[in-house]
């Protein structure tokens, strides 16, 4: 291995290392813009230059490799004058306004010209001035700071996986730009702000809001995709105003999803619940905590002698945290009820299943997967840093395979896939584990053919030495799940990969771990709907948008005696509540999630809650007292945690386990007829991601609320693309614009579940129609 | 002194014959029997880079490399795809060379390439041909059709088993992508930006595969040095600076063109060739190998030979063999704004000091021919090209310093007179 001397520093360096990796090991600090540990080395802003001993012009660092007994001084004369020539360079056309920028006090060239720059400037002659680019709602432009590093076009290509941002022109008039007037579309386009070493691509919701310097950073985890990103809120005047990620290589590496960093927004919506409020009559009355307390006690003991304990159904959302869920089945169970659930999307809760379902692997061995089958999964929109991760794996040459409902473009390339209508999936995925040889297909029908491009999956599945199996959202969602669930079990088995189901929410996980489920007797969330309780308690907000059947959910809570919500919002869609208790949002309560590998990560309150909301596992401490139950005088979050999880991570660990036993494959054979698709639409995830102005005014956030089919099937119904077209499912019926989706398989209609002009459509997957305005 | 030259020529001596182009004229002047040879022989590829090198037949695209030393960088044992490139990118300005190759030899130059392919174990080759000369573009493919019919290039030329063969890939004029990593990233439908190397193309070059890349000249001498041997070649020119060399020469002379000498002639004589300095004027200055070269005053080249080591002894390069005359009318600062202008336009952008530096000096030049120069402009200039010389990806930022410096250096005083006066010296 090679010896490198930098500024009389020795190292010994892996061989291909380059001299800014050799300094950056000896903790030696050389000036850089375009270059970044994660993207391929441009050279171009030539900031690095050093002098290498022997060589006759001084080198930069960032693409120079190491040799061995090379000698470098990255701090003497020579180096500087090259460094500060260049900086010079950076500066003649770059605007000397840094009190009016945005980035002013976080920018990196602000930073080195306080050591590189000059004290005024040489150049005497115009600046050059460069037109602004329309990015869309999340990333603002100032492109006449640009100072050309690439940086944010690297990113696209070599990260998001998509070149939504170019650099035509030349020499003075290069400049970035996204092609054809196109928007930045990535799900990942936020991560080109923190790229930026300059105030050409500055946050778009935050601008000219906050100077960094007044900005505490309180560390937190994401509360959306179980990935369970670290990040920062930046908080000012106890108000969130901004997100930026938290450098976790184990997790999101130095990334953000949009998700993550824009869903703040919503801690500053007009629909925050602010107030303890009750119902009287048809009027919402806003009472003191104490007086809200006492109502929701009266009425659920006014049920509980009436209906008794198996009349209340509890509901929890996968996003609220481990201390909050715990205390919340903790509750339910003592007053004696089992109906407790938090998997309000599924439709499917057949099966037993031996544990939690987890990733399977820690997030990190994704990058290592040599083949992978996907199975019903729309990964860049329900995990995008794990849809990330699988394109390095697919780039470093894995085979990932598709078995799914929409040919989902996962910007990267899919050795094999299989498309078909959602009630064909059970049909494709069975014909993979006919393939691979799994001994459950033996109890397959005989009219199970296995097609060609099932054998190639098999072929791919056979071979290779790391392998997984993925169980997506859209499969979690489907209404024959546990079959799907067993049939990737068998074709995981017989080719030796491993089974994961990565997690939608934030704390899907922690909720299982937490036993946030049914006990015996008890009732699942789908059948809390389908037989309505006299009585709801829900933990969060809006379960019926997010069910597995919204309009039965809806109708149930609307029926209900009694519905008690610890809510951080309000909206007219819960008009169905009768007592609405205002809880923390995510950022202003302490807690843990549990994420997809297991992990258990644990937060402060990043501000205080608004209004007069507090902590939900506070609320639940006092509504036990209340109650008159053992058990809830913990003081703190801490305390909590300790008794939902005395084992702490591996406490985690032994409760994860992705086994089902107790299926029976089925559902081989397609329905006929044209069928909905209602996935959960990445900004529609939770009660956060819906109020975030930023992310529903993007293209993702937008086209969810379209219908959308194949060219095929709209001619065939004689529509017309891009027009109202009269949607109808059951009795409900509703008029959507039109979209041409040519990705989805015929006879299939996407129509997004989590959509409140949709809710009396019924379930995410059935028969739907269109029909002409 | 003769003004003319009668000796052999390597390039354009088909001009002598009837239809210079032509496949006919080509085979029966002694064409592709170097490369009958070498298929019929089964000639090692070592043999023939031997030769290469003993011609000292240097770079005719600028940088003057030993092509025999650039052949021999290729992997000898790489497992798979390697590529021949031509670069017929004729950017430099002054430059008119290879375009009279392509339009009147195209098939020492097919030859020259098949000869190198075979050299260096690949089988295909590209020729870039530069945008601005698009009407040859046809020629070539038409050339290339002509050749293969012939058996001379694509499956089992000549019998031999061996296969090979030439595609045509049209620039679109941008100077940038005569730089050969720009070339390639062209080819590969890229931006024409260059590469930062190492690594260099012969490891890492078309497509990420070994590449060799050179001038249309260079590879059109291979036939010849292959049919006559490297001692002759070497012996038409001067030590070190074999053979005949291509000099277009634009200007203030009488009779501007491309000229075939040997190397090592005085260019007293090449100027007579020319017709003389035009209107009887005086002679000022020369820009010896094409716009990127060092400027040179006309008492020291008049006491110059044209060739490599005599040019960079003086301070200035052969290059292209793209000679600029210019004669006592000439404004230097007027002259050196078109230069800069050049630069600055052509600049990639793509790393700093260039971008921002070719923009700055033409500013600055602009501005002291416009009667706005200051006193301390020409400190600035040349400490603006002393950033950007050396420190720049490619050598386009040294090409665009290098008129900067020389012209200063040796006309400064019509530099300072423009300031001063607010006026040009010359016809004042």
């Amino acid at each position: 291995m090679p010896v490198i001397t930098i500024d009389d520093k020795q190292i010994e360096v892996a061989a291909g290392a380059t001299v800014m990796e050799a300094a950056h090991e000896l903790g030696i600090y050389i000036p850089h813009f375009c270059y970044h540990k994660k993207l391929s080395i441009a050279a171009n802003c030539r900031m690095c230059l050093v002098e290498v001993e022997k060589a006759p012009k001084p080198l930069p660092a960032c693409a120079t490799p190491v040799t061995d007994g090379m000698v470098v001084r990255s701090h003497s004369e020579k180096a500087v004058e090259a460094q500060k020539g260049v900086m010079e360079f950076l500066l003649i056309n770059h605007p000397l306004d840094c009190p009016i920028c945005d980035q002013g006090g976080e920018c990196t060239l602000q930073d080195i010209a306080m050591g590189y720059g000059g004290v005024a400037s040489r150049y005497a002659e115009p600046k050059r001035v460069v037109r602004e680019k329309d990015l869309g709602p999340l990333v603002a432009t100032d492109m006449t700071r640009c100072i050309h590093c690439s940086r944010c076009v690297r990113f696209g290509q070599e990260i998001a996986g998509i070149m939504e941002l170019g650099m035509p022109g030349r020499g003075e008039h290069t400049e970035v730009m996204p092609f054809l007037e196109h928007h930045v579309s990535s799900e990942l386009s936020g991560n080109v702000i923190d790229l930026c070493p300059v105030g050409a691509l500055t946050s778009k919701p935050f601008r000219f809001n906050a100077r960094p310097w007044e900005l505490s950073r309180r560390k937190t985890i994401s509360p959306h995709d179980g990935l369970g990103s670290n990040m920062a809120l930046h908080v000012k005047d106890n108000r969130v105003m901004r997100t930026t990620p938290v450098e976790n290589e184990a997790i999101n590496e130095c990334w953000l999803a949009d998700r993550d960093r824009y869903s703040y927004e919503a801690l500053n919506s007009d629909e925050r619940l602010l107030k303890p409020m009750v119902k009287e009559g048809s009027h919402w009355v806003e009472l003191d905590w104490h007086k809200a307390l006492l109502q929701a006690v009266g009425s659920l003991k006014m049920i509980l002698e009436t209906h008794g304990p198996e009349a209340i159904g509890f509901l929890a959302m996968p996003h609220q945290t481990v201390e909050e869920l715990h205390l919340f089945q903790k509750l339910a169970r003592a007053l004696g009820s089992e109906n407790i659930d938090f998997r309000i999307d599924r439709s499917d809760f057949a099966g037993t299943l031996a544990g939690t379902p987890w990733l399977g692997m820690p997030v990190v061995e994704v990058n290592n997967l040599d083949r992978v089958l996907l199975v019903g999964s729309s990964v860049r929109k329900e995990q995008p840093l794990i849809a990330q991760r699988l394109r390095q794996a697919v780039k470093a040459g894995a085979q990932l395979n598709l078995v799914s409902v929409v040919d989902e473009d996962l910007l990267c390339s899919v050795a094999n896939k299989m498309i078909g209508k959602p009630s064909a999936l059970v049909g494709l995925l069975a014909q993979v584990a006919k393939a691979v040889g799994a001994p459950m297909a033996e109890t397959l029908p005989p009219d199970c053919i296995v097609s060609d491009a099932a054998r190639a999956i098999a072929d791919s599945l056979m071979s290779g030495e790391h392998k997984a199996v993925l169980l997506g959202h859209l499969a979690q969602l489907h209404p024959n799940a546990s079959e799907l669930h067993a049939l990737a079990q068998a074709i995981a088995q017989a080719t030796g990969a491993t089974l994961g189901v990565p997690a939608a929410s934030a704390n899907s996980v922690g909720a299982g771990v937490v036993n946030c489920l049914p006990g015996e007797g008890g009732l699942n969330a789908g059948r809390m709907f389908a037989e309505p309780r006299k009585a709801y308690v829900i933990l969060g907000a809006e379960p019926d948008l997010g069910a597995g059947d919204t309009a039965a959910a809806h109708q149930a809570l609307e029926s209900a005696e009694l519905v008690i919500a610890l809510s951080p919002f309000k909206s007219p869609l819960m008009d169905y509540t009768h007592v609405m208790l205002p809880a923390a949002a995510y950022a202003e309560t302490a807690g843990s999630y549990v994420s997809m590998e297991g992990r258990l990560q644990s937060f402060r309150a990043a501000v205080p809650p608004q209004g007069e909301a507090r902590p939900a596992w506070k609320v639940l401490r006092v509504l036990g007292n209340q109650l008159g139950l053992a058990g809830f005088d913990q003081d703190s979050a801490e305390q909590v945690l300790a008794e939902a999880l005395p084992g702490g991570e591996a406490a985690v660990r032994a409760r994860l386990n992705n086994d089902i036993t107790g299926v029976a494959v089925t559902h081989l054979n397609a329905a006929d007829g044209i069928e909905r698709l209602g996935d959960t639409p990445i900004y529609q995830l939770d009660i956060y991601t819906r109020r975030a102005p930023a992310l529903q005014a993007t293209d993702d956030g937008q086209s969810a609320h379209a219908a959308r089919a194949c060219g095929d099937l709209i001619a065939r119904l004689g529509l017309t693309a891009d027009k109202p077209v009269r949607v109808r499912q059951g009795s409900a019926e509703t008029v959507m614009k039109l979209v041409r989706d040519d990705r989805l398989p015929d006879n299939v209609v996407r129509v997004a579940g989590s959509l409140p002009a949709v809710i009396m459509f019924g379930p995410r997957f059935g028969a739907i129609s269109l029909e002409k305005m | 002194m003769s003004a003319t030259y009668t000796g052999p020529k390597v390039c354009l001596w088909t001009l002598d014959h009837p239809d210079p182009a032509s496949l006919e004229t080509y085979v029966a002047n002694g064409g592709y029997e170097a490369l009958k040879k070498i298929l019929a022989e089964k000639t090692p590829a070592e043999q023939i880079i031997e030769q290469v090198k003993l011609s000292a037949l240097r770079g005719r695209g600028g940088a003057g490399f030993p092509t025999g030393l650039k052949w021999s960088f290729m992997p000898r044992n790489f497992e798979g795809d390697k590529y021949v490139v031509c670069n017929s990118d004729e950017g430099e300005p002054g430059t008119f060379k290879d375009r009279d190759i392509i339009e009147f030899n195209p098939h020492q130059l097919i030859e020259g390439m098949v000869i190198a392919g075979y050299t260096l174990g690949a089988k295909v080759g590209y020729n870039y041909i530069h945008g601005e000369i698009f009407e040859l573009y046809e020629s070539w493919e038409k050339a290339l059709e002509e050749a293969r019919a012939a058996g001379y290039l694509g499956t089992n030329i000549l019998g031999s088993g061996w296969d090979f063969d030439l595609h045509a890939h049209q620039g679109y004029g941008a100077y940038i992508c005569g730089e050969e990593t720009a070339l390639l990233e062209s080819i590969e439908g890229k931006k024409g930006q260059p590469r930062f190397k190492p690594p260099f193309p012969a490891s890492y070059g078309l497509y990420g595969k070994p590449t060799t890349i050179n001038n249309t000249e260079t590879l059109a001498s291979i036939p010849w040095i292959m049919r006559h041997g490297g001692q002759a070649f070497l012996d038409l020119g001067k030590p070190n600076n074999g053979g005949t060399k291509l000099f277009s020469i634009s200007g203030h002379v009488n009779k501007p063109g491309n000229y075939e000498i040997p190397l090592g002639t005085p260019f007293a004589d090449l100027l007579e060739m020319a017709g003389g300095v035009r209107n009887g004027h005086k002679l000022k200055a020369v820009i010896p190998g094409g716009s990127s070269a060092p400027v040179l005053p006309a008492e020291i080249m008049m006491e110059l030979t044209m060739d490599f080591d005599a040019i960079a002894k003086a301070g200035s390069m052969l290059g292209s063999g793209a000679v600029i005359v210019m004669d006592e009318t000439t404004c230097m600062v007027k002259a050196l704004e078109r230069l800069s202008y050049f630069y600055y336009e052509e600049s990639c952008g793509q790393c700093t000091p260039c971008r921002e530096g070719t923009g700055w000096m033409y500013r600055v030049v602009h501005r002291i021919e416009h009667g706005q120069g200051r006193p301390e402009d020409l400190d600035l200039l040349l400490s603006v090209g002393k950033n950007i010389a050396g420190r720049t990806i490619c050598a386009l930022g040294d090409a665009a310093v290098g008129p900067v410096q020389s012209f200063i250096k040796h006309f400064r005083q019509e530099f300072e007179y423009h300031i001063e006066h607010k006026k040009c010296l010359v016809g004042s």
